[in-house]
């Protein structure tokens, strides 16, 4: 068997498994240039996760990174985007879930991965995404206080213009 | 009996009747082991910390944000600042990126220098962190010893690519330049230098009694904890598990090279020293390897398209001039799509997601510093521990900021 087939393979393997929690698991399948992704319903990420991370023949068991891109010309107009890494089978999956600005909120995936937790205060400390049941969803790189998703793209490069983070303190010279 | 003015006849003991039996300790920003503006909220019983939660974002300067407002090339320079102490590493994997999305093939000759470059820049990382590290604990020598032979290395660097420590060395199909002649003869006999420096380093404290109290048996996590944190390089494999991406999911040509990858079992703060010093040895193996094999012909690809044309040619050619423009002013359009290339920095595993949506620029840039995943770990290592522990802890993680806060 070569690569490529071995690839196909897991990636079969994958879909069924996803498919086993839930039927309506998988609304797209991407033939990326660097791994495959696979597109899922918002409410049932936690179950596809769960299920991806726990099959004895998968074992996504490294959630390597968490992040979302926006596109104001889509609806829904948000991905946030799971990179997953099994080591038993060296092999990596994007898992997409796209996330409508109108209801601006995603389920948490802290209870399959401890290590979502950062990356998960990073998306919504950026791109305002609430991760519900998250352990404590605060701003992470800006300040508290702050009231801006700097990495939305109708957010401008240059910011909102002076911001004052302490209103009381007028004349510091 | 007179009672003294200076005494407030009211006054009562402030900690009498409080039922807290824990403090808050404040570790940071400006703190010289928290290598960087970390702060840490300690909670301390007596010396034993209870719990420990980690504050970032002080160096928090938007590079995401503005690389997505760049051309491709014009945000390779972004890359060199956010780990300061890897920029060749962090060139090589954003223009890795970008090429998978354009479907570049680079010459062989580019793909050993980058090779090469990415593993000298891999040994000042860790001369940097052993230096510092050693510092942390007290032996103050480690740091004169590595930032005295780290100097040999930025010089290299200078001489390739006209910067010490912020070099922008890589370009999208290429490099920013090929190497200078007799580089390759004076990298042998820095390489040949560098061994015996080595041993110095380790006869300093492998076996320094001082260093193995203060740092055997310090912060252990277990493989499976650190794997669902996320958890990568020198950190993961001092934990015994032998995962490198170097080795497990080869780029550029590293399946050509022969090394190993140095494993601990004990997953504390002394394997990951040992882990790290190792790996030094192992780089040394593969930029010999990179200098014996180096093959001749072009550093950059004939692809026009993406590349830029040569200095010489504007001046002389029209053609040449408006290519030089159109690249300058409104970049190449990468095909639409997204990409991930993790390549092992030396703090671990680091990838720049790029969606791109046709255009010159792209639509969203996302690293994945291995820093960032490494510091959530911290918490879990210091509970229980000595306060003096969490120093040794933080040396140990090799964090970065500028890499963690972007």
């Amino acid at each position: 068997m070569n690569e490529t087939e071995q690839k196909v393979h897991w990636l079969d393997k994958a879909l069924e498994v996803v498919r086993n929690a839930d039927p309506e698991s998988v609304v797209r399948v991407e033939r990326g240039v660097d791994m495959p992704a696979i597109v899922v319903p918002r409410e049932l990420i936690v179950e596809v996760c769960t299920a991806l991370r726990d099959d004895a023949g998968l074992r996504f068991t490294m959630l390597s990174d968490l992040t979302a891109s926006d596109d104001l010309d889509r609806d829904p107009r948000f991905d946030v985007v799971y990179h997953l890494l099994s080591f038993d089978l060296n092999a990596r999956l994007r898992v997409k879930v796209g996330v409508p600005e109108s209801d601006c909120r995603c389920p948490s995936v802290t209870s399959v991965w401890p290590g979502a937790n950062w990356p998960e205060r990073e998306v919504w400390d950026m791109f305002g995404i609430r991760f519900t049941g998250h352990p404590n969803l605060e701003r992470i790189l800006t300040p508290e206080g702050w009231e801006y998703f700097a990495l939305r793209r109708d957010f401008p490069l240059q910011g909102p213009g002076m911001v004052r983070l302490y209103e009381d303190v007028t004349d510091v010279l | 009996m007179r009672v003294s003015p200076f005494i407030n006849p009211e006054y009562t003991n402030p900690s009498a009747g409080l039922t807290d039996t824990t403090l808050t300790l404040n570790l940071g920003p400006q703190h010289p082991s928290t290598h960087g503006v970390l702060r840490l909220v300690l909670e301390l019983d007596g010396e034993t910390v209870v719990s420990c939660a980690p504050h970032i974002g002080y160096l928090h300067t938007g590079f995401e944000k503005n690389m997505e407002a760049k051309t491709y090339h014009k945000a390779i320079p972004y890359t060199d600042r956010m780990d300061y102490l890897s920029a060749m590493i962090y060139n090589v994997a954003y223009v890795l990126s970008v090429e998978k999305l354009c479907g570049i093939e680079i010459t062989r000759r580019c793909a050993y220098v980058r090779v090469l470059v990415t593993e000298l820049q891999r040994i000042a990382s860790h001369m940097v962190w052993y230096g510092t590290t050693g510092m942390d604990l007290g032996a103050s020598t480690t740091f004169l010893y590595a930032f005295r032979d780290r100097e040999d290395l930025l010089n290299f660097f200078e001489e390739l690519a006209g910067g010490r420590m912020t070099p922008s060395y890589s370009r999208v199909g290429g490099m920013a330049a090929d190497l200078t002649t007799g580089f390759e003869k004076r990298c042998r006999a820095f390489l040949d230098q560098l061994e015996p420096k080595i041993d110095d380093y380790e006869a300093l404290l492998t076996g320094n009694e001082i260093f193995k109290e203060r740092t055997q048996n310090v912060g252990y996590v277990s493989t499976e904890d650190l794997i669902a944190l996320g958890v990568t390089g020198p950190v993961l494999r001092a934990s015994g598990l032998k995962w490198d991406l170097r080795k497990n999911q080869p780029y550029l040509v590293y399946d050509e090279f022969e090394f190993d990858v140095p494993t601990a079992t004990a997953s504390d703060v002394y394997c990951r020293y040992l882990v790290r010093m190792a790996e030094m040895r192992q780089s040394i193996r593969i930029i010999r390897q990179v200098l014996d094999g180096m093959p001749e012909g072009d550093i950059n690809i004939s692809d026009t398209k993406f590349r830029r044309p040569s200095k010489d040619t504007i001046m002389v050619g029209m053609e040449e001039l408006i290519h030089h423009f159109k690249q300058m002013t409104s970049g190449f359009p990468v095909p639409p799509g997204e990409a991930y290339v993790p390549v092992e920095s030396s703090k671990g595993e680091l990838g720049f997601f790029i969606v791109s949506d046709g255009t010159g620029k792209p639509q969203r840039v996302r690293v994945r510093p291995p820093s960032f995943f490494n510091l959530q770990a911290l918490p879990l290592m210091a509970k229980g521990r000595m306060i003096a522990d969490v120093v040794a802890l933080i040396g140990s993680l090799d964090i970065v900021l500028g890499e963690i806060d972007r």
